[in-house]
């Protein structure tokens, strides 16, 4: 079987798990299992055409449907063989936990919609990266997108849920009509709807920078860069937890690749100006920073890591922009290193809020909220769950030997070498980029801390939260592939990074090459003098603290227990510990320019102000995008509306007449 | 040996100034303030002192004493005095707060950086990289007057870009000729005197130096 | 081989000091205050006594709040091992850049402001809260100072950044010294001293290190106490070596040892002096003051890159 195939059978595996679902209607388990154990063979697939793209020469086929004059084009290079393992891995993992997290969720409702649309979503998306045209790319896109809505107003009861799918939806389609625009910019400089085409047309200046931007906003749009992001954080919510572990780990992704095939791949980047760069780095830069401080002031739990997907999503945008200006002033190693950075962050960004999703999910199956102020103390009823939360916690705050850091790390040091473009403005710019990269990874960890603080540990503030159950088997196992894969992939880079490397080397023709100078002891990705990190040794330290640990642990016998000291206080209750609001108090007054926090306190006392009875104080932090810019262009097109409207209401004559002055037009255009 | 002890001098100089201009931005109180100007007329009268020493230029040892006395002693205690007298408010007031004043700063000088680029590939001299500096704390007071509430501050402002511009002569053309430094030296001092003056009028109409006292009402 | 060897001695030699250092720093202050201070090895009776006691655990901490201290001791003793010492060129030091050396002791930090959290306290929150936002609040500044100093070197190893200052001469660099200070105010805020955090406070609402581990006791509490100490000597050892290295062994021989180690010590105690110094003169400053400290430390850091780009640059 060619590796096309293998490509191939992935979408056509998820096709036929979605008719699954629509024949096993009746039966509820046999339904489950099916339509799971299919897409897991779909990510299988997906996992072994990833590699024999990424290992292997390109590979084409034509399928004889579409349009009469246009057949489907497919394509396996080494960007989609890419993105294809990223879709794989994630997907394999979700569809193992589905098949626990779906039998819950299949006493209350039927799920027959999720398993006809999830399938669907999965076959868009697996299409997306393989097309090798702009009407194949456009059909797997919109299947991918419409398919989405449907799963996430799949919970429709609620209000919450309607509005979140309508805005997901409107951003959606418009970001698909400016991805339309952008191709329609190549096919006139192409002359045909095949990437091969458009890959070997010449642009000018004009035409390149118009489809470069018309490509940043759509697939920025569809990515969640800032201030393009507002859809993220109402969808992701309201979807189930799989869908929106897929939607945050995969779907987001393949709007990355969307970028990197329309202009490193098709535009190419030697039509990059020094802007296009710049633009990217700093929308990454404001996303990474704007992402995690709105995420801190969330205490719904999958809106805050909704948020953290913003904040992800710019730094890959960092990694790419660098890339980007790099490849500008004609450094193409430098730019490969951005690349590379950005891809590796993509993989581990999957991984780790695929995981992070699916802990959520867990603790809204068992506790039924997913409000911080209602959970607490789930360590000791989820044990495995919350040490696999841990996992996933610590690699999203970058935190060595974990696999969130070793991006990071490449994407800084790809920063640090903004000094080699000697006597530009850009090289005293990059390391505010830096910067801000910093402050949004410390501020990530910040976030995470407080996360697994009020979830996990402390004592629980609600009953739901003190007879919480684990979670079965099936959800376990889903969450684990992603946290092994989360340290394996920060402890053993030097087998990856040649991987990954392949893919500049396709598209801008350079690669790192010599990543594992040092040996396979050390990640050296420019030189080994210039900067090394090794995370076996790393390892090694922990586990010998850990051994040390289980050691005098087992050596200790009966530990001894009392009550906490708290400074003497008495009596612990658990509504005197820190909530999610009080623990972003700090951030939240530092930056309240930033914020606007809107905040009311009502109190009543006992006749004197100072004998309190009751104190209630809620505070709110808007999305200041909202404000500025959403709220403003709704009611520019409600204004806009309303003037159109008028044609509405003309007596008959005015129809009348817009019909005739519609015939001259013609008679004068064609005449 | 003498033009790399004075390149390396320029450049600290240079660096300090930065410092002290945004140390002047940054401040609170205006003791504080004035204390800030007069270590910048100190800097200037080193480095014209050292520009006099190495490049044999003796009419810099004459701009360095007006420098010291004027700018380091005579100005800041005039200023002091004025501050006592009126019983202006010991605390600075900024339209804008602090810390956002200062990102605006580090923007400008990124700007002064990016403009003088061509400039500096033309001159010849050895310290011709401090005009990225200069250009940029010209800025950097100017921002000063226009960040503040106060009519002291802003006068504090006036002064810190003459002191700019003294330091660019100074460093990347080796001083003004004797004649023009003199002059430019008293009209400062003559400023500063009618400032005074200003200063008790205004201070007298409105009781305040607050400037908003001097808009229009509408 | 050899190398190795050493490294593990420099290793051992930090982790071993570090109480001293701790305690001279004690004594310097005392001193200033007209007392006599605790002897120069209470320090090492504390840890051996707080060795020695049976650590008393609350009814609901779990296997983090057990682990936690473990993991501090590990990552703070794995960045002191890689900080190079006295010899130029360690083979642990290219383990990790400093960047990464920021990141193992950001991790530490992680695990001590989740055994924080574990309890259940409201001190434990406070103290979590604060210590990560301060914590990200530094992070610019460092990363900005570390830009700097890599330009130079044009790498993010400490060993090529020490090599490049020891040949590079006696050379003032305003770049340089716009870092060392921006590093300074770093180093004071992330070892939790005066002006930020007050190492001998009893007083819980002024705790920010403090407040984390108020619940440990016994050889928990000794595990923290030290890589505390620990990393008071590493910033203090990072802070000489990368900005004032001379004296260091640059070859592996007797000698050449001998001083790098006696100018070690005595950089250290000139260096202790003037915390201890600083200390007493200046106050605590208010929590919400301590955002524009660190703000003021980012803006020093921002002079020295923009005094590289446009003073150093094309001379």
């Amino acid at each position: 079987m060619t590796n096309i195939s293998w490509a191939l059978a992935a979408p056509l595996l998820a096709l036929a798990a979605s008719l699954a679902g629509i024949l096993l209607h009746s039966t509820r388990d046999n339904q489950r299992r099916l339509v799971c154990s299919l897409l897991l063979l779909s990510a299988l697939a997906a996992c072994g055409a990833g590699m024999a793209g990424l290992l292997s020469h390109p590979d084409t086929a034509v399928l004889p449907i579409g349009l009469p004059w246009l057949p489907m084009h497919i394509r396996l290079d080494a960007l989609a063989g890419f993105f294809l393992l990223v879709i794989g891995v994630l997907l394999g993992a979700v569809a193992l936990y589905s098949v626990g997290n779906l039998r819950h969720l299949a006493e209350h409702r039927s799920l027959t919609p999720l398993y006809i649309f999830l399938p669907l979503f999965v076959a868009g998306m697996q299409g997306v990266t393989i097309a090798d045209d702009a009407y194949t790319f456009m059909i797997f896109w919109e299947l991918m997108s419409v398919a989405s809505y449907f799963l996430v107003t799949f919970e429709h009861e609620q209000d919450a849920n309607r509005k979140a799918g309508f805005l997901y939806l409107l951003m959606a389609h418009l970001g698909g009509l400016l991805i339309l625009g952008g191709f329609a910019v190549l096919y006139a400089a192409g002359g045909s709807f095949e990437f091969g085409a458009m890959r070997a047309a010449a642009l000018t200046p004009p035409w390149a920078s118009l489809a470069f931007l018309l490509a940043v906003s759509g697939f920025g749009m569809k990515a969640g860069l800032i201030p393009l992001h507002a859809w993220l954080p109402e969808a992701h919510p309201a979807a189930p937890s799989n869908v929106s572990a897929l939607m945050s780990g995969i779907m987001i992704k393949v709007a990355i690749f969307g970028f990197l095939r329309m202009v490193w791949d098709l535009i190419g980047l030697e039509h990059t100006a020094w802007w296009w760069g710049a633009l990217v780095l700093a929308a990454g830069s404001s996303s990474a920073v704007g992402g995690v401080l709105l995420a801190l002031q969330q205490h719904d739990l999958k809106r805050l890591l909704a948020y953290h997907s913003v904040e992800n999503i710019g730094i890959i945008a960092i990694g790419l922009g660098l890339g980007m200006i790099f490849a500008h002033y004609h450094y193409p190693t430098l730019a490969a290193l951005g690349l590379v950075a950005a891809l590796y962050h993509t993989l581990n960004h999957a991984l780790f809020k695929g995981l992070l999703f699916m802990g959520a999910g867990a603790v809204l199956q068992a506790t039924h909220s997913c409000d911080m102020g209602r959970l607490g103390g789930l360590i000791r009823r989820m044990p495995r769950t919350a040490a696999l939360f841990l996992i996933g916690c610590i690699s999203i705050s970058a935190l060595p030997p974990f696999n969130g850091f070793v991006s990071e790390w490449l994407t800084f040091q790809a920063a640090l070498m903004a000094p080699q473009l000697e006597g530009t403005l850009l090289s005293a710019l990059i390391p505010f980029s830096a910067a801000m990269l910093a402050l949004a990874g410390a501020l990530a960890a910040a976030c995470f801390v407080k996360v697994f603080g009020i979830v996990f540990q402390g004592m629980p503030r609600s009953r739901a939260a003190a007879e919480a159950c684990e979670a079965d088997g099936w959800m376990q196992l889903g969450m684990a592939i992603p946290a092994v894969l989360c340290l394996l992939l920060g402890v053993l880079p030097v087998w990856i990074l040649p991987l990954i490397d392949v893919v500049p080397q396709s598209l801008i023709q350079a690669g790192l090459g010599k990543s594992a100078a040092g040996g396979w002891l050390w990640l050296t990705p420019i030189a080994p003098e210039r900067a090394s990190y090794s995370p076996l040794i790393v390892l090694v330290a922990l586990l010998l603290a850990v051994g040390a640990f289980l050691v005098i642990h087992l050596r200790s016998g009966e530990k001894r227990r009392t009550a906490p000291w708290s400074c003497g206080h008495p009596h612990l209750n658990p509504r005197m510990q820190y909530t999610a609001v009080s623990f972003s108090q700090p951030l939240r007054r530092i930056f309240a320019d930033l914020y606007q926090p809107q905040d009311k306190l009502q109190r009543s006392d006992h006749g004197h102000p100072l004998l309190v009875k009751k104190l209630r104080y809620q505070v709110h932090v808007q999305d200041q995008a909202w404000r500025h810019l959403y709220l403003p262009i709704k009611r520019f097109s409600e204004w806009l509306t309303r003037r159109v409207d008028w044609l509405h209401h003309r007596p008959i004559h005015g129809y009348l007449a817009f019909t005739f002055v519609t015939l001259l037009l013609l008679l004068g255009l064609l005449l | 040996m003498r033009s790399e002890l004075l390149q390396q001098w320029v450049v600290v100089a240079a660096a300090a100034m930065l410092l002290i201009m945004f140390a002047l931005l940054a401040q609170r109180h205006m003791r504080a303030l004035l204390r800030w100007f007069a270590l910048q007329g100190v800097l200037l009268a080193l480095t014209s002192a050292l520009v006099a020493f190495v490049a044999g230029v003796p009419e810099l040892y004459v701009s360095a004493l007006l420098a010291l006395l004027l700018k380091g002693m005579v100005l800041p205690w005039l200023l002091w005095r004025i501050v006592l007298r009126l019983g202006v408010h010991r605390e600075v007031e900024p339209l804008v707060n602090i810390s956002v004043t200062l990102l605006i700063g580090a923007a400008l000088v990124l700007f002064a950086f990016y403009v003088s680029l061509p400039i500096e590939k033309l001159s010849q001299l050895v310290t011709r990289n401090t005009i990225a500096i200069a250009l940029a704390c010209v800025l950097l007071s100017m921002l000063m007057m226009i960040t503040r509430r106060k009519a002291i501050t802003q006068v504090v402002g006036f002064l810190a870009m003459e002191n700019a511009l003294f330091f660019t002569a100074t460093a990347a053309t080796y001083g003004m000729p004797l004649v023009v430094e003199m002059g430019v030296a008293f009209d400062v001092l003559i400023a500063a005197l009618i400032f005074g003056l200003f200063f008790f009028h205004i201070h007298r109409t409105f009781d305040s130096l607050d400037l908003e006292h001097l808009e229009e009402r509408q | 081989m050899n190398l190795w060897l050493w490294n593990l001695a420099e290793a051992l030699l930090m982790v071993g000091l570090a109480p001293l250092a701790t305690a001279v720093v004690k004594r310097f202050k005392a001193r200033l205050q007209n007392r006599r201070g605790p002897p120069l090895l209470q320090s090492y009776r504390d840890l051996a006594k707080l060795f020695a006691k049976q650590p008393v655990l609350a009814e609901h901490a779990s296997w983090v709040f057990r682990t936690a201290p473990y993991v501090i001791f590990a990552a703070t003793a794995l960045a002191a091992a890689i900080v190079p010492v006295i010899l130029v060129a360690m083979p642990l030091t290219a383990a990790a850049d400093v960047i990464a050396l920021v990141a193992l002791l950001a991790l530490a930090r992680f695990f001590t402001a989740l055994a924080a959290m574990d309890v259940g306290t409201a001190f434990g929150g406070m103290g979590a809260s604060r210590e990560m936002t301060f914590a990200a609040l530094t992070e610019p500044a460092m990363l900005m100072s570390i830009f700097v100093l890599s330009i130079a070197a044009h790498s993010t190893n400490m060993t090529a950044m020490i090599d490049t200052v020891l040949n590079s001469g006696l050379s003032l660099r305003p770049s340089l010294a716009f870092a060392l200070a921006a590093l300074v105010l770093v180093a004071i805020a992330e070892t939790g001293r005066i002006p930020v955090d007050n190492p001998a406070t009893h007083l819980e609402l002024t705790m920010v290190h403090e407040a984390m581990i108020l619940e440990y006791s016994g050889r928990y509490l000794a595990l923290i106490e030290w890589a505390n100490q620990i990393k008071l000597l590493l910033f203090a050892t990072l802070l000489l070596n990368l900005f004032f290295p001379w004296g260091m062994a640059q070859t592996a021989d007797a000698v050449s040892l001998l001083i790098a180690a006696a100018s070690w010590l005595g950089k250290l105690l000139v260096l202790f002096v003037l915390l201890a110094l600083f200390e007493t003169w200046m106050a605590k400053m208010r929590i919400f003051r301590v955002p524009e400290y660190l703000g003021l430390a980012f803006l020093l850091a921002i002079l020295g890159m923009l005094s590289h780009y446009i003073l150093e640059v094309g001379v």
